[in-house]
């Protein structure tokens, strides 16, 4: 079959275009080049499959070629043709063994990393001695990042510092249709939510940075939802902590109710300061069901005003 | 006066986007060639009797798939519109809201209105003539289920030039697609749309179960059925268990959206995710409804063009109905980044895994039917040989993606987009090309031609790897679905570009088929024996095109590939099995309510979509009436004369 060199040559387009973009250095490449302890043993599970994977797909597409070729009709030489052979205990055995046995390992395997890499599990453990972890609050907003030090107490557009080498708890919500937090050199991601506070734990392993971005689509620019993570040595954390503290402006009531407002970013602007427990006004904000808090009621009540105003398009 | 018209068509109408106004134009002159046409040459009785009004399951099949091509080449332009957007960083050529609107469009015509009328139209075509009926069991449902898809599918396409299209995801994800972000008439569009569409395929489904199920020809045991027809009874299953799911979700919605209610608003204690787990409960059984279809067709064609029995017959059955069972208990794995904990994802996890083991041994099935075979590499054959690779690639990087703590790496990244579209377009896709390649002949009576159809196959191939290829890989860079734009410093620009090229070269393969079809008209190379193939299953011991009627006696069956069993015996020497004295065949009649009442459900839908009571109230009514009113009609059916039936008998060339 003239098929095989077809084959190849497609095969060898995306190697080709891996190998011009990794001749640039700065190339981040994600996944492939995890930069914290969460990453590096996702991206090891995701090798495990592979490998096992490769152990029922590799056959299988020898066997595909090899069979098509053999057995093709304009076959010249004097092979075997049995066209009522449809049956063989033995083979049917195989056939249903070898992915049973294979998805029993990787069943196993699954669990085991599910609990270990629960992202709601504290990274404490996995830290030095002494080493005491930060938390940040991360709402995300129509179309940007929101992140809060409830500790520091600063706060930080698109942009979000943390030293390496220490465990960062992320708590996160929404003030706006989810989305999801991903900062992919560093670990999984998990959704942002209105009216409940997600927990996920990373920690960098490395100073540098790291691109971030919304992985849930949430409307019109949802493709400026890019943040940038950077870890940095643990002084240095604190010297930019301090330096925001004293310059930057602090984020008021009313400046983040403009900051909710629909709309594009372009700066990563910080603040010295934030409103007494904005994050947790946030959740409480759309509450578990059936909430009759003011705050509620008041949200409600203008959601029914906009939706008859919008009903007569 | 006039400043009120026209400030009402500024906003009923699209606006302000050239390429809108070119479609417009072109919509416009596409409908008036056709009134043209069909004035011109007085056709416009032929078209009501012979089209519209059919009850004749070849014709209604054949009218799936002919909307079905009209819905790829549209999802396609969309397809190819967000590749132009991503061809390199920060390209304009899309605003975002209508990058938003082709990629919710692009997604829904897919599914929705190119993959399922494809797969009704080649169950339409194939089933009763595999199982020896004479149409289905409830033909006139079998109408209506058409035209309502039919309306459905232009209900959905018009909100491209009136109103604006949907934009918030093929699945529509709540919050964004409730009123509040979303005002909106796309969304109710959207809504209206697929729900019309959606009874015509719950009613698909019951039909083609109920007609498997009852009216097979005498002496087809269950396990004697051809494989295709068993998978179409799994898919069938599915449908009826999961549509429902889907009409109830999105009325939930649609209740949300027009009476203010609350059951998945962000306040007032709405639960989004209650819709999410909801859509995936019907959205993903809906992968394997699709699917299965496409795993009987492959069936089919591997024993036919390795002109041997399919190996594992029953292994086979028990995987499609495994398959049809375990496709109900993996919905989570949609969003396993939810947080729903790590136990319930390890379930969801191993239960998607679990069904990588049916469907692994299905591709053993097929690699066992090749192997001391003797295989010609007809179309059908080929496009089966380009599934296996890529489906078995396509599965691997799905088990990859089952491991659900990996998954929080893959979720929604093109590493995602490229598994499905590898396993829709390597599986679905191709499996539905195979057996359009493969029935065509039994369609139209004249054969396609095999040297644009290897052009086709070979486009289509090579432009799927290059276009989906690098998408796993910009997926691990980090690079999600749905971002509009992209900037210079991600380093995505070389294998965006490359996957573009690969998106123009599939598209070029639809025009090659395109092109061969209309080639293959002009040819006219008739297929006289009615089984070009060398066929194996029933349909094939008929003259192509099929007569109305199908069989002119019933056939008895005996074994599994009936019709293949027989030529082996006449060719050994015996003599052909006898055939019963003809008899007045009975049929079904013309109706036209199908296209009535789906013409109300049409206005009804638009009604709702515009808020206009005064359209809506009386073409829901009009629906009722239609259905009552057709309820006490009694002449229904008809009988075919033997003479009749000898003459077509005759003009086939066959003895009776």
């Amino acid at each position: 079959m003239k098929s095989r060199g077809w084959r190849r040559f497609v095969a060898a387009l995306p190697l080709l275009a891996i190998a011009l973009l990794m001749s640039g250095c700065s190339t981040d490449m994600g996944v492939l080049e995890p930069k914290g302890i969460v990453a590096k043993e996702q991206f090891d599970l995701i090798m495990i499959t592979i490998v096992l994977s490769i152990i029922i797909t590799v056959p299988v597409l020898s066997m595909a070629f090899y069979f098509a070729w053999k057995y093709r009709a304009s076959n010249k030489d004097n092979v075997e043709y049995k066209p009522n052979w449809s049956h063989s205990t033995k083979i049917e055995s195989w056939m249903w063994g070898v992915p049973i046995l294979i998805i029993v390992v990787l069943g196993v395997i699954t669990v085991i990393y599910s609990f270990k890499l629960e992202p709601s599990k504290a990274l404490a453990a996995e830290a030095k001695d002494g080493v005491k972890p930060v938390t940040i609050e991360v709402t995300s907003l129509d179309w940007k990042w929101l992140f809060t030090y409830p500790e520091e107490g600063i706060a930080t557009v698109n942009y979000v510092r943390f030293p390496e080498d220490v465990p960062v708890e992320f708590k996160l919500t929404s003030d706006a249709p989810m989305n999801s937090f991903w900062i992919p050199q560093l670990g999984g991601q998990i959704y942002t939510m209105s009216g409940m506070a997600m927990e996920l734990n990373l920690m960098a392993s490395e100073v540098g940075q790291y691109q971030g971005r919304g992985a849930n689509f949430s409307g019109e620019h949802f493709g400026k939802m890019e943040f940038t993570a950077e870890a940095t040595s643990q002084a240095d954390f604190d010297s930019w902590v301090a330096d925001i503290k004293q310059s930057s402006p602090a984020l008021t009531e009313q400046g983040y109710d403009e900051l909710a407002e629909p709309g594009v970013v372009e700066t990563n602007d910080t603040y010295s300061s934030f409103p007494d427990g904005l994050f947790d006004r946030i959740v409480s904000k759309y509450g578990s069901s059936h909430n009759h808090s003011a705050a509620a009621e008041g949200e409600s009540s203008s959601e029914e005003t906009s939706s008859e105003g919008g009903t007569n398009k | 006066m006039w400043e009120d018209i026209k400030d009402w068509a500024s906003d009923f109408f699209v606006t302000g986007d050239p390429l809108i106004y070119g479609a417009d134009v072109g919509i416009v002159l596409a409908s008036l060639s056709v009134l043209f046409v069909l004035t011109y040459f007085k056709k416009w009785g032929w078209f009501w009797r012979e089209w519209v009004t059919t009850v004749d399951h070849k014709k209604i099949g054949i009218m799936y798939i002919i909307a079905s091509l009209l819905m790829l080449f549209r999802g396609g332009v969309d397809a190819l519109l967000m590749r132009t957007q991503l061809v390199m960083p920060e390209m304009e050529f899309l605003k975002p809201e209508h990058y938003n609107e082709i990629f919710t469009t692009h997604g829904v015509i897919m599914i929705l209105f190119m993959a399922m009328p494809l797969m009704f139209g080649l169950f339409n075509i194939s089933v009763p003539l595999q199982i020896g009926a004479r149409d289905v069991a409830f033909p006139v449902l079998n109408s209506l289920s058409f035209w309502l898809f039919f309306m459905g599918a232009m209900l959905f396409n018009l909100s491209f030039v009136i109103g604006g299209s949907p934009n918030s995801g093929w699945l529509a994800y709540p919050p964004l697609s409730e009123k509040m972000f979303n005002p909106g008439v796309g969304q109710d569009f959207y809504i209206w749309g697929i729900q019309i569409s959606g009874i015509g395929s719950l009613m698909t489904g019951i039909n083609f179960i109920v007609t498997i199920l009852k009216m097979r020809a005498p002496g087809m045991k269950l396990m004697k059925m051809p494989m295709f027809t068993w998978s179409v009874l799994g898919s069938c299953l599915t449908i009826i268990l999961a549509f429902p799911v889907l009409t109830v979700t999105l009325a939930l919605l649609f209740i949300d959206r027009f009476l203010g209610a609350h059951f998945f608003t962000l306040d007032g204690g709405g639960n989004p995710m209650m819709y999410i787990n909801l859509i995936w409960m019907w959205g993903h059984p809906e992968v394997y409804i699709v699917v299965l279809p496409a795993f009987g067709i492959f069936s089919d064609v591997v024993s036919t063009f390795a002109k041997k029995k399919l190996f594992g017959y029953s292994s086979m059955v028990i995987a499609i109905m495994s398959i049809s069972v375990v496709s109900f208990l993996t919905w989570a794995h949609h969003f396993f980044t939810m947080g729903s904990g790590a136990s319930v994802n390890a379930f969801f996890a191993i239960s998607t895994m679990v069904i990588a083991i049916p469907t692994g041994v299905k591709v053993f099935n097929w690699l066992f039917t090749m192997y001391k075979g003797r295989i010609s590499f007809q179309a059908p054959m080929l496009w089966t040989m380009g599934f296996i690779p890529c489906f078995v690639v396509g599965g691997l990087t799905g088990v990859m993606l089952s491991v659900a703590p990996a998954d929080f790496q893959f979720h929604n990244s093109y590493f995602l987009i490229a598994h499905f579209h590898q396993v829709l377009i390597g599986g679905v896709v191709f499996g539905y090309f195979a057996g359009f390649y493969y029935w065509w002949p039994k369609m139209f009576g004249f054969k396609l031609d095999e040297k644009l159809g290897r052009w086709a196959f070979w486009l289509w191939n090579i432009g799927f790897y290059v276009c989906f290829m690098p998408q796993y890989v910009v997926g691990l860079m980090g690079m999600t679905r749905r971002y509009s734009t992209y900037s210079w410093d991600t380093g995505w620009f070389g294998l965006n570009l490359v996957s573009t090229i690969g998106g123009f070269i599939m598209g070029i393969g639809f025009l090659v088929q395109v092109w061969q079809i209309l080639y293959s008209i002009k040819k006219m190379d008739k297929d006289t024996t009615g089984d070009p193939w060398d066929g194996r299953t029933l349909e094939w011991s008929i003259q192509s095109p099929a007569p109305l009627y199908n069989f002119a006696t019933d056939p008895v069956v005996k074994d599994v590939d009936d019709w293949w069993e027989e030529k082996q015996r006449i060719k050994a020497g015996g003599k052909p099995t006898p055939k019963p004295a003809l008899q007045p065949i009975h049929m079904p009649k013309n109706s036209a309510m199908p296209i009535i009442k789906s013409t109300f459900w049409f206005l009804a839908g638009f009604g709702f979509v515009f808020d206009w009571m005064w359209l809506a109230l009386p073409a829901m009514a009009g629906v009722a009436i239609t259905m009552l009113f057709y309820s006490f009609r009694y002449d229904t059916d008809y009988y075919i004369p033997v003479d009749e039936i000898r003459k077509t008998e005759a003009a086939a060339g066959r003895a009776v």
